[in-house]
């Protein structure tokens, strides 16, 4: 398929801060790609000027042939945005919310009426319609949230972290959501810090980590990078620091890595089985309690982990 | 235009479901109208009957010498009128005229050499009292208009109570027949001769530039666009609010990936802060007429005042939000200036009660020249009278707009 977007050395400096450094990407039609990134990674910063809110330092995008820098009004009649936040106005009601952004869109009379209807019953909201939005819970606001940039049937849609802060039902509902939209046919770019809804949609994952993109692949391709380690992942007392103990723990067989986080350790390793019994019997000479013990699969997390020595949501 | 006009009608919306602000916008002004008038007794006393203002300087000159003239000298002096009215004598016309152009006082009354012999003479054609009015304070101007629309009144009744008892004994023959027939006579025709006219045989002529021709003034039509413009100000800074709330919200941001530009954005904010503005007043003038049977003039000349002064009103809330950061802060500078503006222009104080320097600063509100524009109104003026009025307003909204813009287009990162 051919790319619906290119990013080409996509740069955003504030001041001599660099949030983001050259980013080079290009997303085919019909793709889920996601951009994952701990917080403060520059996804949105990325997002931002890839749906023309402000513009690059350097650099370009290019989305269905126009320029975001130069052809700022084409490009938006193509995108859809569904922000990280509640963009939506309080004190009008479900349906004259979508009403007014779908006029935004330029849409009116019938179309207009049609399109709001569609999106009340893709979002499930209608017999939310005459309710104020302030009204609505947590997780309604949200899916209203994504249910506005849907309204014009965008070719590509920026999604920025739209499951954050809400309860798992919902949650569900909008990663069903995003597949079903894709499988009408919309090119979605999905930003997320959670590995598992990068893994679960995504046809493509891109790695950003302070404003660079250092990883990108289809996510057999981004795991094998990591090769076949295992993790091993002990997690122990809440009173207890571990940071200083990662070294005897590198030392023992099988580890190939450690990483320390606040009260738990990643062992990665070709057998978590085989790296298992010497970390517990360490655990014990050091006092350590053991709480959890987890093994995982290779994965992208454990694949950020390889590459920046952090865990994703540090 | 049209996305323009959308983002105005919803922020029209959004403002009239806002309670707090509809407690501001309508029923605080409504209210403390309603508290000033019960305080001057405006609904216990006919319109007029107290204004506000004390101390008016009013200078008289009587060349009459009969009894009106003495009388309505008395009048001005009366202890009735004593804290209202502040009046002197004087003989000089040239220089009690230069007193009115001069500003020291507000107006000259002139009673006419043989002005009670005419009155009195059947037949004769009654001689008009002057009064040289000061433009510069139409209020008081107003009420000594008023004062001496009264006293006329008065001696215009007891004079045709004088020639009705003349036909009357005519009748009964209480008086001879050659005399009767004579008197009579004399009396139909002239009566029947200012009936046909259709104007009071008994006249007051007004002079001074720009001067109106009132009927009488209505406390209430100075208190209510007081109370209307001071909250007027208010509905121009939450617009502005509005504006930062929006950034605030995402909801800018929002429209800033819509195939929307950002002067569509602006534009529809700063519409929706003048409807939201034209409309407050115009509920509150409607309110007030249905209600406190409030003239407030020529309906040309009130509907132009309403959209000039929100205008201006528009212009101050697009500045102090060309400053401000954050939605708290146009909140602080705009209360702060919706006081200042309120004493300022008069809409506590009759302006004319203030020092001349005060006076001259006040121009800068749209209290101020608001004021002026329905006080000309309420006392008989019409659109063509508010030319100077509209002027100001209109000068004042489009330099506000111009310096604000200039700020925002320097500070382009609305979002960032």
């Amino acid at each position: 398929m051919p790319p619906i977007l290119e990013v080409h050395d996509l740069v955003k400096a504030y001041g001599d801060t660099l949030a983001v450094k050259g980013l080079r990407f290009s997303i085919a039609e019909g793709e889920i790609f996601g951009l994952l990134g701990p917080n403060g990674a520059g996804k949105t910063t990325t997002l931002s000027m890839l749906s023309t809110l402000f513009p690059p330092t350097s650099g370009d995008a290019i989305i269905g042939g126009f320029s975001v820098v130069k052809q700022a009004d084409q490009v938006r009649r193509l995108i859809g945005v569904v922000p990280q936040e509640i963009a939506l106005y309080e004190d009008l009601s479900v349906r004259e919310n979508l009403a007014f952004w779908g006029q935004m869109y330029g849409l009116a009379g019938r179309e207009l009426h049609q399109r709001v209807d569609a999106a009340l019953g893709q979002t499930g909201l209608q017999e939310k319609a005459t309710h104020r939005v302030r009204t609505l819970s947590g997780g309604m606001k949200r899916r209203l949230n994504i249910g506005v940039g849907l309204l014009h049937r965008p070719r590509l849609l920026f999604m920025d972290e739209p499951t954050v802060g809400i309860d798992p039902q919902s949650r569900r509902a909008i990663l069903d959501t995003v597949k079903e939209l894709n499988r009408q046919g919309m090119t979605i770019l999905y930003t997320t810090h959670y590995m598992e809804e990068a893994q679960e949609l995504a046809h493509r994952v891109g790695i950003i980590d302070h404003g660079e993109l250092i990883a990108l692949g289809t996510q057999a391709e981004l795991v094998r990078q990591v090769g076949e380690q295992q993790t091993l992942r002990l997690q122990f007392e809440e009173d207890q620091s571990v940071a200083a103990l990662a070294e005897k723990f590198a030392r023992l067989p099988g580890v190939a890595r450690v990483k320390a986080e606040d009260h738990s350790l990643a062992l990665l390793g070709e057998s978590a089985e085989r790296m298992l019994p010497p970390a517990v019997q360490l655990c014990g000479e050091v006092g350590l309690r053991l709480r959890t013990v987890q093994i995982q699969e290779p994965n992208l997390e454990a694949l950020f982990l390889h590459l920046t020595g952090r865990a994703l949501r540090d | 235009m049209k996305k323009t006009l959308l983002l105005a009608l919803k922020d029209l919306k959004l403002a009239f479901r806002d309670r707090a602000a509809i407690l501001l916008m309508l029923a605080a002004p409504f209210l403390l109208t309603l508290g000033m008038a019960l305080i001057t007794g405006r609904l216990s006393a006919p319109a007029g009957a107290s204004s506000g203002l004390r101390d008016i300087p009013v200078l008289l000159i009587n060349q009459d010498d009969g009894e009106l003239g003495k009388a309505l000298v008395e009048v001005f002096q009366s202890d009735a009128l004593a804290g209202l009215l502040e009046p002197r004598l004087a003989t000089e016309v040239a220089a009690a005229r230069q007193a009115v152009d001069e500003d020291r006082v507000a107006g000259l009354i002139l009673v006419p050499p043989g002005f009670s012999r005419s009155v009195f003479t059947p037949g004769a054609q009654a001689l008009q009292v002057e009064l040289y009015a000061n433009p510069s304070r139409p209020t008081s101007a107003g009420i000594l208009e008023a004062i001496l629309e009264e006293f006329l009144t008065r001696v215009e009744e007891g004079r045709i109570a004088g020639m009705t008892a003349t036909l009357s004994m005519l009748e009964k023959g209480w008086l001879l027949p050659a005399e009767a027939e004579a008197a009579g006579r004399s009396a139909g025709r002239e009566l029947a001769a200012q009936e046909e006219a259709g104007v009071a045989p008994l006249g007051l002529v007004l002079k001074g530039a720009g001067a109106v021709e009132p009927r009488s003034f209505d406390v209430m039509a100075y208190m209510a666009p007081g109370m209307a413009l001071l909250f007027l100000m208010f509905t121009a800074t939450y617009g502005g609010r509005t504006f930062l709330a929006e950034r605030r919200q995402h909801t800018l941001q929002r429209l800033l990936t819509t195939p929307t530009t950002v002067g569509q954005v602006f534009g529809g904010k700063m519409l929706g802060t003048f409807l939201t503005g034209a409309l407050q007043l115009g509920i509150l003038i409607g309110a007030s007429s249905v209600l406190f049977n409030l003239k407030w003039g020529d309906f040309g000349g009130v509907v132009a005042l309403i959209v000039c002064s929100s205008f201006a009103a528009t212009g101050w809330g697009l500045l102090i939000t060309a400053f401000a950061r954050t939605p708290g802060q146009v909140a602080s500078i705009g209360s702060a200036l919706m006081l200042a503006f309120g004493i300022l222009g008069g809409s506590f104080i009759n302006l004319e009660m203030l020092p001349p320097f005060v006076q001259i600063l006040s121009r800068i509100t749209p209290n101020a020249w608001g004021l002026d524009g329905f006080t000309i109104l309420a006392l008989g003026g019409t659109l063509a009278d508010l030319g100077h009025v509209l002027t100001g307003l209109l000068g004042m909204g489009a330099a506000l707009f111009a310096v604000s813009v200039g700020l925002f287009a320097r500070n382009r990162n609305l979002v960032q």
